[in-house]
């Protein structure tokens, strides 16, 4: 158990590893913090699925470089954003913006689970009312041929 | 109407395999550029180590050009060398050159001392200003520019005798008319 908890607290004690060089680092913290979170909304276009936050590429060390410029230069977060999406387009965004052509990506999913709860919803009342008519049909009883035959097999045995 | 429900599975089935065979066919690095029919973004580029005239946005104007995204350390670039060492020897175009991410400021120089220069002139760009503000992703790119300094198309990937001759001479050529 000890061990657990140190590997725990070992585990919570490590912050992830981050690309960003220490010579890229901007002397302001608040500013540093404003160029953190831009960064880690922008796809490194080179290395596709990481943000240029935490990916080695040289791209993305520039990329990270400009941002940094940019908000020192006095841009808002959101002025930086659109300046790199004017450049490669929402592709360079991690979260793609909601609008009309994203209406499928944003709506689609929680649609289609919809659909599918609805489907659910039909198919167990439908089973329900089903299942009722199986228990009030009681098997038939043994006809005339049936019970002569059981009889037989009985004195047969006996 | 009961049978035709067991087909849904079937149908969803297909429907689905419809859009991967698709979509993982795809290319997921070409990205349509959102530069295309915009005016080249302003940049002043200086010259390579040895040259004495840099690269602005200016000297786009005026005729149509292709602006070539290259570096020293980047293999396909070599790849279409050659290809644009015929753009150049023909007189077909002018090409302008983005050196791009030299790491050693002779680098680039000495690639093309080795190889032949096809480029009107050349901008160095170290830092990706220039690259970022085409949006570009990786190296060779080229951009065809227009007379009135217009984007108009983008192609990613080495220039080959093959599609010069059915796409991008084409191109020009259309563009020349315009």
């Amino acid at each position: 158990m000890k061990i657990f908890i140190s590997l725990l607290l070992l585990a919570l004690s490590l912050s992830p590893a981050m690309a960003v060089e220490p010579s890229e680092v901007l002397a302001d913290p608040a500013l540093e913090q404003r160029a953190r979170e831009v960064s880690v909304g922008l796809r490194c276009v080179v290395c596709q699925n990481q943000s240029i936050d935490d990916s080695n590429a040289e791209l993305a060390r520039d990329m990270r470089v400009l941002v940094r410029e940019r908000i020192v230069a006095g841009d808002s977060n959101q002025q930086v954003l659109d300046y790199m999406v004017s450049r490669y387009g929402d592709f360079v965004l991690l979260k793609p913006p909601l609008k009309q052509a994203t209406y499928v990506l944003w709506f689609g999913p929680p649609v289609i689970v919809g659909i599918g709860v609805l489907v659910l919803i039909v198919f167990y009342r439908r089973r329900d009312s089903a299942g009722v008519e199986v228990v009030e049909a009681v098997p038939a009883a043994l006809n005339e041929k049936e019970r002569r035959r059981l009889d037989a097999l009985m004195k047969d045995d006996g | 109407m009961k049978r035709l429900m067991y087909l849904l599975p079937l149908g969803i089935f297909l429907v689905l395999a419809g859009y991967f065979a698709v979509g993982l066919t795809l290319n997921p690095r070409d990205m349509p550029s959102v530069l295309i029919d915009q005016e080249v973004p302003p940049f002043d580029l200086k010259p390579i180590r040895g040259y004495e005239k840099g690269f602005s946005s200016e000297d786009l104007k005026g005729q149509v050009t292709l602006v070539n995204v290259f570096g020293s350390w980047c293999i396909s670039c070599l790849a279409e060398h050659p290809m644009l060492m015929e753009i150049k020897r023909r007189e077909l175009v002018p090409i302008y050159g983005i050196d791009w991410r030299e790491r050693d400021p002779e680098a680039g120089p000495r690639w093309l001392a080795k190889r032949g220069d096809p480029y009107t002139l050349i901008g160095d760009d170290p830092e990706s200003k220039a690259a970022i503000a085409f949006g570009v992703t990786g190296a060779p790119e080229t951009f065809f520019v227009d007379k009135r300094g217009f984007i108009r198309y983008k192609h990613v990937g080495p220039v080959t005798p093959e599609n010069w001759e059915s796409t991008l001479w084409p191109l020009v050529q259309e563009l020349r008319k315009q």
